[in-house]
């Protein structure tokens, strides 16, 4: 199975985020990072603060979505960008931490600011490798 | 898109006729050449929302519409709440109540002549921009009530500009029936501290010149006179509206189901008009547009003040300031009789014609300005609304240029520092705390916005009054 990854969907106005990897959780994890890389190379984030996330939602789509617009309004109160996340997901409870720093305009050159994920190409699957995948068009 | 699927109902306007689940056509307006460049998710996004209940007449897509979610950016679609209408989240989009306002400034091209960079430097530093940046204003809980419910005649009592600043926005500044106590408290405190921002993206202030007069009549009415050095602003309900949106869109789909409501897309969620739901995001839906409207206004208030340090001749008067991701109540004649519809605008415009009951008493004779945002280093256009155009859309018309490409696609053309060298030596000036942002929102990124506003006025939509090219661009 290949390693986890993340990357980014075409959209004519806007643009997707998918996460790859062998458990639900650790895609939701690789997602996160394609949300950030929109804005920031996830590389130049140094780790200096950490924020608990935590979503409740049976429907593993519908979870994705609270995950990342969770992400979103933590993004936007807090001032932060995140590098790493660590997600653990038991039934329907996602459990994460997001680690990262505030945005420092010189050094990150946030891209563009992410309005919300939205439910246009929400999807989340697994292959018949076993492999989960979980993605949305994000409106920025 | 593929033509095949379409009748011409004119050189400009194309039927899809009812097919499936449809309950009423769809009608696209845009020339040979745009269809044939338009994405074809725009046909299925439009069919998409022709299967909605109670939409009446059809499902329409405006010259500039692309690949949106749910709805196509450039949708246009009314619902009548007696015949089991819905209202959209999805519909009205996350930057709801995001718009053009256009100001004179009373200075001709050869007044800032020497002063464009200074202007730019300036107006880049007094108005904040992109991620990480913060109005100076901090809404408690009472402020934030008041100016949700207020939009800019809120900002202007709070000493953002002054009382006839209302009279040329639409709604006079403030749309009715806004329900603060509907938006949630993560709505609001995505919003504290970011009152009289920019935003990123595709938003901007642009100081840019009159180039071209198409109608003397209408720009004369307008007040745009060739060589007019003007201001646009273009931004939205910021944190607010997109929280609102992120929020409602999600207890909308859940929620579909049990209002027997079979949604082809989870992002065309909506609920019926008349259910509580409905209500319940309609109320918060107008407080975002209040937060929009007073969000514009705090921003030319501070353009005010930067221009009198620098240009203290100059006068910055409101031309107008219409929204374009909005659902609004509206009365429309409808085989021959009124009815009260819920009009959705995502990425599109109000353009009512002359003698509409809306309109401000100066452009009554007029017709509405139609403002058509431009794209750093191209052209923005006003048009105005035609009595004929009522009858078409609903009273519609396009908002932009609408993208042509993703914004990978863009990054991987453009590099966002040559870009703003190149438009320098062109004579625009770019400012923005992000190349790569700009890159991604680089001017050949976007459809012809010349042939968006003729085939606007081929299809009747709306009349062209005045082209405007940038000199300068605040880019968030």
């Amino acid at each position: 199975m290949p390693q986890p990854h993340w990357q980014h969907l075409e959209h004519g106005a806007d643009i997707g985020v998918r996460g790859c990897a062998a458990s639900l959780a650790e895609a939701f994890a690789q997602a996160a990072l394609a949300l950030t890389a929109l804005v920031t190379a996830p590389g130049g984030i140094v780790e200096r603060e950490a924020v608990t996330i935590e979503c409740r939602e049976a429907d593993p789509e519908l979870l994705l979505y609270d995950w990342l617009n969770a992400l979103v309004y933590a993004m936007a109160t807090r001032g932060l960008l995140f590098g790493r996340f660590q997600v653990a997901i038991e039934g329907d409870r996602l459990r994460a931490t997001a680690y990262g720093e505030p945005v420092d305009r010189a050094r990150h050159q946030p891209a563009v600011e992410v309005k919300g994920a939205t439910m246009t190409g929400l999807e989340v699957r697994r292959s018949a490798q076993g492999e989960w995948s979980a993605q949305c068009i994000v409106d920025v | 898109m593929d033509l095949g699927k379409l009748e011409a109902l004119s050189e400009h306007s194309w039927r899809i006729p009812a097919h499936g689940s449809m309950r009423v056509p769809g009608v696209i307006f845009a020339s040979r050449g745009l269809l044939e460049a338009m994405d074809d998710k725009v046909y299925q996004q439009t069919c998409n929302v022709a299967t909605l209940p109670g939409i009446v007449d059809a499902a329409y897509a405006m010259p500039d519409a692309h690949w949106g979610y749910g709805f196509p950016i450039g949708g246009v679609a009314a619902f009548d709440a007696e015949a089991g209408g819905v209202v959209s989240a999805g519909g009205v989009g996350f930057d709801i109540s995001c718009g053009v306002r256009l100001l004179h400034t009373g200075l001709a091209e050869d007044d800032i002549r020497g002063a464009q960079r200074a202007l730019a430097d300036a107006l880049f530093r007094d108005i904040p921009a992109g991620v990480g940046s913060h109005g100076a204003l901090r809404l408690g809980a009472a402020a934030m009530e008041a100016m949700l419910r207020g939009g800019a005649r809120w900002a202007v009592e709070q000493g953002f500009g002054s009382p006839e600043d209302l009279e040329l926005i639409e709604e006079q500044g403030c749309m009715a029936d806004a329900e603060p106590a509907q938006v949630s408290p993560e709505a609001k405190r995505r919003q504290r501290d970011e009152m009289g921002t920019l935003g990123s993206g595709n938003h901007y202030l642009e100081v840019q010149r009159v180039v071209r007069i198409y109608d003397e009549r209408l720009a004369q009415a307008f007040g745009i006179r060739q060589g007019d050095i003007k201001i646009s602003i273009h931004c939205g309900s910021r944190g607010l509206g997109h929280q609102i949106g992120t929020e409602f869109l999600r207890r909308m789909a859940v929620a579909a189901n049990g209002f027997g409501i079979a949604l082809p897309d989870r992002e065309l969620a909506c609920a019926p008009i008349a259910s509580a739901l409905g209500q319940q995001y309609l109320g918060a839906m107008r407080a975002a547009c209040n937060c929009a409207l007073a969000n514009r206004q705090i921003i030319t208030s501070l353009a005010r003040e930067t221009f009198a340090r620098l240009l203290p001749r100059a006068r910055l008067s409101l031309l107008f300031d219409v929204s374009h991701n909005t659902c609004k109540r509206e009365t429309h004649r409808v085989d021959g009789r009124p009815r009260e519809l819920y009009v959705h605008r995502k990425g599109a415009t109000r353009a009512f014609g002359a003698g509409h009951p809306s309109l401000p008493p100066a452009y009554r004779a007029a017709g509405q300005p139609v403002l058509i945002g431009g794209t750093m280093g191209t052209a923005s256009y006003v048009l105005a609304g035609t009595e004929a155009g009522m009858t078409l859309a609903f009273g519609s018309a396009c908002h932009g240029a609408g993208r042509a490409m993703s914004r990978h696609q863009a990054t991987r053309l453009w590099n966002g520092e040559r870009l703003r060298d190149e438009l320098a030596a062109r004579g625009v000036l770019i400012r923005s705390p992000s190349w790569r942002g700009v890159a991604e929102e680089a001017p050949g990124a976007y459809k012809d916005v010349d042939a968006v506003a003729q085939v606007a006025e081929l299809s009747g939509l709306a009349r062209r009054v005045a082209r405007l090219e940038p000199l300068v661009c605040i880019k968030g």
